[in-house]
């Protein structure tokens, strides 16, 4: 075997409905997330693997890059001033950062009760149980959770505030996060807190992992706005040295 | 949606001024009624709250929003907690509309916002963790510190998914009424921003009140 066969710079999965997972992205790798089916939603948060008190902070996202869409150029901020991923490719055009997480509750009272004696893995999972279980993995508590992305999931507001989640991906779109520090990834794939379907969406989610080719001086989520070359500078200041 | 108090202040038991870049902590108890007032218009009250019996449990943007459908909140928004329970209700508001999108300042998010050397400079984030650490009888840290309110704050986000940083919709003396629906810790930064028009790069004072329960 090749030492490019023992230790692969690419992965492949497809992660299933209902589900969760995570997993610490290096920096210069790059995620891309397809929807195979259409109707998929990706709840997703970051964290900091070398001091977990640093985590994805979608205000300060949201208000340095005057937007409430997150889309291609995009750079997705910590509550440290520092840029996680940038969006380096999207097929979708909106994704969403306000709703949450769906609770027990909701997926009670729209399609049932989670049981996995009856449903096995097509369980009625509910976003907010699938993040407290894997936050657990890093010791992480539902203090520790914060506002997260649902990637796939279109929510806007008309001019008095009232929100609907307006459109969903189709099959085969897809976003690309390049990652400028290393990240931890929660990810699970639970149906969005706004979607009243009449059956609980069992959406997989493709995930592809491989290396990033290298940032040039006219990269496009980089001089999106001066806000993300301050950002990058951030970055640039905490890899001093390295 | 403008609705106007029944209260006096003059029946209030507690009033406190506060300054801007100082913070006000402090329990309300289930059934009580706080006031916030912006004294001269167009302040920032960046505001957290939290149960007082299990501070992990805590005020919620996401889960307030989504359940109200309700991007701004005003009188009648019930705030959620990040276990989907009811909070506080806002029972009274004289200015119409408060942010929930747009966060709280930092040393930290300043150097991106505005200059990567403005990280020295007074921030909300900053008065919350001054807050916690002279007032460690709450048992507050730094992973409490979630997405807040900006009461009397005006963010408009459009229909094709752009976020505006509007002129304030407050004014001197506009004020905002919320009831506890259970035991609650108030976290308030009254915002420091030098760099920001809103509010003409010139914070200003605001007053609490707090009144027993009905």
């Amino acid at each position: 075997m090749t030492n490019q066969e023992i230790f692969p710079n690419e992965y492949n999965t497809l992660i299933a409905p209902g589900a969760h997972w995570s997993l610490v992205v290096r920096k210069g790798m790059e995620m891309t997330l397809t929807d195979p089916e259409g109707g998929a939603n990706v709840g997703m948060l970051f964290y900091n693997p070398n001091l977990l008190s640093e985590k994805y902070n979608a205000p300060d996202t949201l208000k340095c890059q005057h937007t409430f869409k997150l889309t291609r150029g995009h750079c997705l901020y910590s509550d440290m001033g520092r840029v996680f991923a940038s969006i380096t490719h999207d097929s979708f055009g909106w994704h969403e950062t306000i709703c949450g997480n769906s609770h027990a509750q909701h997926v009670e009272n729209r399609w049932g009760k989670r049981s996995y004696q009856t449903q096995s893995n097509a369980w009625l999972q509910n976003g907010f149980d699938a993040f407290l279980v894997e936050l657990a993995k890093y010791r992480m508590k539902k203090q520790d959770l914060a506002a997260n992305l649902n990637l796939f999931s279109e929510v806007s507001s008309d001019e008095e505030g009232t929100l609907s989640l307006s459109r969903q991906s189709q099959a085969g779109d897809s976003i690309t996060l390049r990652f400028e520090m290393d990240t931890l990834v929660i990810m699970h794939t639970c149906p969005h807190p706004l979607n009243t379907a009449a059956d609980y969406p069992q959406k997989p989610v493709q995930v592809s992992l491989k290396k990033a080719s290298p940032i040039q001086a006219d990269d496009y989520c980089l001089n999106l706005c001066d806000e993300n070359r301050r950002g990058f500078h951030n970055n640039a200041l905490y890899h001093l040295g390295m | 949606m403008i609705k106007e108090s029944d209260l006096s202040l003059a029946d209030a038991k507690f009033r406190t001024k506060v300054d801007a870049g100082d913070y006000y902590i402090q329990t309300i108890k289930m059934g009580e009624t706080i006031r916030i007032i912006d004294l001269e218009g167009n302040q920032a009250a960046d505001t957290l709250f939290y149960n007082a019996h299990d501070p992990s449990e805590r005020y919620s943007a996401s889960d307030t929003v989504r359940e109200g459908a309700a991007l701004y909140l005003t009188a009648g928004t019930i705030l959620k907690t990040n276990l989907n329970r009811d909070l506080l209700e806002i029972v009274a508001d004289t200015c119409g509309r408060h942010d929930t999108v747009g966060g709280a300042c930092s040393t930290e998010s300043n150097t991106v916002r505005y200059d990567l050397e403005k990280r020295c400079m007074h921030a909300c984030r900053d008065s919350w963790l001054l807050a916690i650490a002279e007032h460690e009888e709450y048992g507050l840290a730094k992973e409490d510190i979630g997405h807040n309110i900006n009461f009397f704050m005006n963010v408009p986000v459009t229909s094709d998914g752009q976020l505006q940083f509007a002129d304030g919709v407050s004014g001197p003396g506009k004020y905002v009424e919320l009831v506890a629906k259970m035991d609650t810790i108030v976290l308030i930064s009254n915002c420091p921003q030098l760099n920001n028009p809103c509010n003409a790069y010139n914070p200003t004072p605001i007053e609490v009140a707090v009144w027993n329960a009905a």
